[in-house]
């Protein structure tokens, strides 16, 4: 199902959590919303579900303004952060519940058929009886997902899934997800303030900061062209050279880059660790060692530049670096922004 | 680790020997005083003419009557009360609007007014030279000196119980559950039963086991508000008074042992609902599901 959101506002008392966000969905589409703490990204997804209705602006879903349908007859799928597993029931009866409730009239062999199909499915086959106090918080996640889908939702909606979960069962429930969503093609939306988790699994990822929307697109598109710095900075690391606009290139301590089409004045310079090299000669930006952080995957170097700017970037393993040297970093490439 | 250590172990903040049956000593003293040494009183007094005073007194008509509507007055105010402590509960944890934390308070006033303050103000709210009380007397109601009034009064003074103990369980377990329930489509009611009441039931009964002894025991408000008309008005906390003061101290006893069996069973309750987790904030499972937060 299309979910489209139409200049939706949501205000907190005094706090304006959502302001103006319009925001369209394709039908099977697995989208994130991704943002820090207090970007209103949850209270989107509340809106979305029903949980909290919105001060103005429409939500459909399809045609059909679902802006002020109930929760209980909107038909979506909500997984909470913490699960919300129902603590007194097994998980075959957690995961029966929303069908023994649902308007539509079931079979118990059927709910019961239904509860099997989704067990294997979320691959906890056998653990049916258990209850949910019993099993891993990974089992949990994944039992809140079975009886979200239980019900046939025509939106699934997650609310940072993973967020509650170590990092390896992390890594593997994504995968998972994502296959999930594959073999079901619903609709799903997630938030997230986990950026790799966002790229991983979305096919598009939606970026908030204070209640707007600041850019969106797939990985491939807000990862190589962020739009702002604040993208730029919230999607990973990021090294910040003040620099200088001229005829069309960008001049920082040592360093030049082409900007063509950019006015002449001040900037910003940012670089991925990656985007940097290190070498023992010039040409360069001069800077000294200070710190070196070793990583299963490679070397992290911290560096201090002459003029005192503070630069992260990684060499290889092998590379023999230490404290105290000194060197050239050079740019493989950088995104110019305009102060 | 090296060889287990033996001897003497240096002794902790307050755990001197002295100290520590000093301590001890003096508690067991004040337990056996206050409270061993009145329970026994109560006992020996009540069977000290014999079992056929003790019979005698229990079915006298105005006992029984006096028994009849204590019982009576808990039927009645321990569902109306517990009815109310849900909906207090209910609304201030799950629920936001203007005035929760001011109805906080309020919901614990009587806890920390005397009962005869309450006692005293129905009288100008329900008496003949009261608020209401002309136009109610105009068609024939009355409240005070009744069984209406006895009621009221004991259900102001219990008011509080039920709720208190929903409150903060509520307030732990948050709105995810309800919320859960609901997009899966539950209605209020079926979310109100299946889900809501299943997670609260040992505090909610805890709260109506404490509700119903404080009723039983009523006697400061209700006495201001009962008249004390014997075989009519007197409820059972009255009617010990009413047979102390005729000196027939062992009936009055007698009477009061029925009060202290009362009590007996309470506690018994209440221990025993401690042990289903009631009383305290958090339940077991609430627990578990909260060890996985912190991660």
């Amino acid at each position: 199902m299309k979910i489209r959101l139409e200049n939706v506002v949501k205000t907190f008392e005094t706090f304006r959590a959502v302001r103006d966000v319009s925001l369209e969905i394709e039908s099977g589409e697995l989208v994130a919303l991704l943002g820090p703490s207090g970007s209103g990204k949850t209270t989107i997804l509340r809106m979305v579900a029903g949980l909290e209705y919105a001060d103005g602006g429409h939500i459909y879903f399809g045609d059909q303004d679902a802006t002020d349908i109930p929760v209980r007859d909107r038909g979506v799928g909500f997984v909470f952060q913490h699960y919300a597993l129902f603590p007194h029931m097994t998980v075959a009866e957690n995961i029966a519940f929303g069908m023994k409730v649902s308007k539509v009239k079931r079979e118990k062999a059927a709910i019961e058929a239904r509860v099997v199909e989704l067990l294997r499915l979320v691959r906890l086959e056998g653990l049916g009886g258990r209850f949910p106090a019993q099993i891993s918080g990974g089992q949990r996640q994944r039992v809140a997902l079975a009886r979200a889908l239980s019900v046939d939702p025509k939106v699934l909606l997650l609310d940072e899934p993973f967020g509650a979960l170590d990092a390896n069962v992390r890594h593997d429930l994504r995968r998972w997800l994502r296959e999930i969503h594959r073999e079901l093609g619903i609709t799903t939306i997630f938030v997230t303030h986990d950026q790799e988790e966002a790229l991983d699994l979305a096919d598009r990822v939606v970026i908030l900061k204070d209640g707007h929307i600041i850019q969106q697109g797939t990985a491939e598109e807000v990862c190589r062209n962020p739009q702002s710095t604040f993208v730029m900075k919230f999607l990973g690391d990021a090294n910040v050279l003040a620099a200088e606009v001229r005829d069309g290139r960008a001049y920082a301590s040592g360093a030049a880059i082409d900007v063509s089409g950019m006015a002449d004045g001040k900037a910003e310079l940012y670089a991925r660790p990656a985007d940097l090299d290190w070498s023992a000669q010039g040409p360069g930006i001069p800077a000294s060692i200070t710190r070196v952080l070793d990583r299963p995957d490679g070397r992290r170097v911290l560096a201090t530049t002459e003029t005192g700017e503070l630069l992260e970037f990684d060499v290889e393993p092998e590379r023999p670096v230490k404290a105290g040297e000194g060197g050239f970093v050079t740019l493989r490439r950088a995104k110019v922004f305009a102060v | 680790m090296g060889a287990t250590r033996t001897g003497r172990k240096p002794p902790r903040v307050g755990d001197q020997p002295l100290f520590r049956r000093m301590l001890i000593g003096i508690v067991l003293v004040i337990v056996a005083l206050l409270i061993v040494a009145p329970l026994v009183v109560i006992s020996v007094e009540a069977f000290s003419k014999g079992w056929a005073v003790y019979r005698d007194t229990i079915i006298h008509p105005d006992t029984l009557h006096a028994i009849g509507l204590t019982v009576f007055a808990a039927i009645v105010a321990v569902p109306v009360n517990t009815a109310f402590g849900i909906a207090a509960a209910w609304s201030i944890t799950k629920f936001d609007f203007w005035g929760r934390r001011f109805l906080l308070v309020v919901i614990e006033i009587p806890f920390s007014v005397s009962p005869i303050v309450a006692g005293v103000a129905y009288l100008f709210v329900y008496g003949l030279q009261g608020v209401f009380g002309p136009t109610l007397d105009e068609y024939g109601v009355k409240i005070l000196f009744a069984i209406p009034g006895i009621i009221l009064a004991s259900m102001f003074v219990t008011a509080p119980f039920v709720a208190r103990e929903l409150i903060p369980l509520m307030q732990a377990q948050g709105r995810d559950l309800e919320e859960a329930a609901t997009s899966l489509g539950a209605s209020g009611w079926r979310t109100f039963f299946s889900v809501t009441l299943p997670n609260i039931k040992w505090a909610l009964l805890y709260g109506v086991v404490l509700c119903n002894a404080r009723v039983m025991g009523e006697f400061g408000a209700v006495s201001v508000v009962s008249g004390n008309i014997r075989g009519q008005t007197n409820t059972l906390p009255l009617h010990i008074e009413l047979l102390y003061h005729d000196y027939q101290a062992a009936g009055a006893f007698a009477a009061a042992s029925i009060l202290a069996l009362i009590a007996v069973f309470t506690i018994i309750a209440k221990v025993a609902l401690e042990r289903q987790g009631a009383g305290r904030v958090r339940r077991p499972a609430l627990v578990a599901n909260s060890a996985e937060k912190t991660q």
